[in-house]
């Protein structure tokens, strides 16, 4: 057990020495250390990127409306929504509250983001907002946070260089998709890619007791509505999870706040 | 595809439009001001919501398979959300789940 405080001090004294090197630099290399510590995300957005422009290119949408998609847009979860439940023929009310409530969850990014980018200018916040995605977000709250001293201008350059390298190969990657779509051979199951990215993108969260009560009655809902219309399942399934996450959350607090 | 052009237009733009606003909203017109609690409580739970009943019947029942049960498809769903589980790490999970869905494939 005497030995449980070396390596946390060990810990710590790193935290300090990078918090230094991050006060250090200046913009443009912050934007150059958003750019690097954003390259593990390439092997998300470079295959999710393609699949983007095969899937949307098989469904018959041409370059423009592919290009439209992922500059106008920005959200792949939503882009694949809209164009699933366009293809299946849906309405496009429906279209549009289905793929606008998978991005719901950036209303609690651009919150979180107010305490550390609330400062700045009208229209850094909103290229900011444009570029909000969650790749960009997960970096960028959690460098500030571990850096809580840094300068505007510092912490607006390392935003920066994550959306430049997240958010431009994304566009990059589902134009090359588009137009390269077709040499790739049909063997190669892409179709799942879909299903595997949104579970990827949600399973770190199920170990809190209210975020696997909301993904278990989605789970659930969906599969028993699945004879609905295109699009309307998914929806009422989303909506009683959000009220039971919600349900599950305030439960728990009312138990803590008794317990103590 | 059965859509007209103007109405794949008109989900782009409205898209693109909504969600811009969704992320512009705090940062930007709402700023500090208080959300009602539920609110913000219900935000918190949209992911987790949203997505698995997107990608539940995607996996039950895949498009490729022509809407038929695929063991090697329901396998990959299963590694992928107990490798994110597990991992706390989106590209693990998805690595899991591709690995897992490649191998299953080449099995059956």
């Amino acid at each position: 057990m005497t030995h449980t405080s070396d390596p946390k001090t060990r810990r710590s004294a790193a935290l300090a020495a990078s918090r230094a090197r991050a006060l250090a630099r200046s913009p443009m290399q912050s934007v150059w250390h958003g750019m690097v510590q954003s390259l593990p995300f390439l092997l998300v957005m470079v295959p999710f990127g393609l699949l983007f422009g095969v899937v949307a290119d098989a469904a018959g949408y041409d370059l423009a409306q592919i290009t439209g998609f992922t500059v106008l847009v920005l959200a792949g979860a939503s882009q694949f929504t809209a164009i699933q439940l366009l293809s299946d023929n849906a309405p496009i009310w429906l279209v549009l509250l289905s793929s606008l409530a998978v991005n719901l969850r950036m209303a609690m990014y651009s919150a979180s983001l107010v305490p550390w980018l609330g400062g700045a200018s009208q229209p850094a916040r909103m290229a900011v907002a444009y570029a909000l995605v969650d790749q960009t977000f997960a970096l960028s709250v959690d460098y500030f946070q571990n850096t809580p001293q840094l300068r505007m201008a510092q912490r607006l350059g390392y935003f920066t260089g994550t959306a430049i390298l997240i958010c431009g190969s994304w566009m990059l990657f589902s134009l090359l998709g588009a137009t390269l779509g077709r040499a790739i051979p049909d063997t190669i199951p892409l179709d799942f890619a879909v299903p595997i990215t949104f579970l990827a993108m949600i399973a770190p969260a199920l170990r809190s007791l209210p975020h696997a009560a909301a993904a278990g009655v989605a789970v659930v809902m969906s599969l028993l509505l699945v004879g609905l219309p295109a699009g309307v399942g998914p929806m009422i399934a989303a909506l009683l999870a959000m009220l039971t996450g919600a349900a599950v959350e305030l439960r728990l607090n009312r138990q803590r706040g008794a317990a103590a | 595809m059965t859509q007209s052009s103007v109405t794949i237009w008109t989900t782009i733009l409205l898209l693109g439009l909504g969600t811009f606003l969704i992320r512009y909203s705090f940062l930007g017109a709402i700023g500090n001001r208080r959300m009602p609690a539920w609110f913000l409580r219900m935000l918190r739970y949209t992911a987790v919501a949203v997505l698995p009943a997107l990608a539940a019947p995607l996996a039950m029942w895949p498009d490729a398979t022509g809407g038929q049960f695929d063991p090697a498809r329901m396998a990959a769903g299963i590694a992928t959300v107990g490798a994110g589980a597990a991992t706390r790490n989106t590209l693990a999970a998805i690595l899991a789940g591709a690995a897992t869905l490649i191998i299953g494939l080449y099995l059956s």
